[in-house]
């Protein structure tokens, strides 16, 4: 403890608070992600040339729509995580990789919550 | 917080530029790349996706663009990287539990990334021409 700082010592947490938790992160989106990947190729290859129609009432039904999110909330984390090893490999100046950080996050966020409010409105819209 | 600012030019390891490639470098490579691919190709399915939910003219153009030679070459190169990124992946699972790290082991589970990625790749594309009659 005596290599602690006296603000670490009163929170009483790690340096980063993080431990392994974006290794394990990344290991469990990745497991999640063989199975939900699996099924997107399978909807996709099942919905090639399809019409709108087709599409429209596929990507709505329950047993769609629930793996389709499942999806989006795996990948984009999974995602996130492997962009943050990216930038913090390549980029070492604090401010650069600083924002880069951050747009690594909104980015994730928005493809994140997109893909999600169309897969709601598919399957609420009517 | 400290910036990683080298004041002394000290000798660095040797890096990628003197090593004679290795597949399992080419493949950790590799997997980085289509995984970066993958992350700015996460807008192609957001963009099926809105569409389809915004009416049935945006998934007409989506579709369109998606159909045309430009779009079916970025589609099948995206597949690739989806699949090779996977195997990739369940490589890096497999080394997780400790095994295949011998060199003969992991330049085989090298070897399979690759061809399984482009025989995988090629079988999804020749089922999904051959049921539709066309690409």
């Amino acid at each position: 403890m005596g290599q602690r700082t006296p603000l670490a010592k009163v929170r009483g947490l790690g340096s980063a608070k993080g431990g392994t938790d974006h290794f394990w992160m990344q290991r469990a989106t990745a497991v999640a992600n063989i199975a939900l990947v699996g099924f997107l190729i399978w909807l996709l290859f099942t919905l090639a040339g399809a019409d709108y129609a087709t599409v429209k009432r596929t990507l709505g039904m329950p047993w769609v729509a629930i793996p389709l999110l499942l999806l989006v909330l795996s990948g984009t984390l999974h995602m996130r995580l492997g962009m943050q090893t990216i930038i913090e490999d390549y980029l070492h100046a604090e401010g650069p990789k600083v924002a880069a950080l951050l747009l690594n996050s909104f980015f994730a966020i928005l493809i994140g919550f997109t893909c999600a409010f169309a897969v709601l409105k598919l399957t609420f819209g009517g | 917080m400290a910036e990683s600012k080298r004041a002394v030019k000290r000798p660095l390891s040797p890096h990628l530029g003197i090593y004679r490639p290795q597949i399992n470098m080419v493949v950790s490579i590799v997997h980085r790349l289509t995984g970066a691919a993958l992350y700015v190709g996460t807008i192609l399915l957001a963009a099926w996706l809105i569409a389809a939910a915004m009416g049935e003219q945006a998934f007409a153009t989506v579709s369109a663009l998606f159909a045309h030679p430009l779009g079916r070459l970025v589609l099948v190169g995206y597949s690739w990287a989806l699949i090779h990124h996977m195997l990739g992946g369940i490589r890096h699972l497999i080394w997780d539990t400790g095994r295949c790290l011998a060199p003969r082991a992991a330049d085989a589970l090298a070897w399979l990334t690759i061809i399984g990625s482009l025989g995988l790749t090629a079988a999804l594309w020749a089922a999904g021409i051959s049921l539709r009659g066309g690409l």
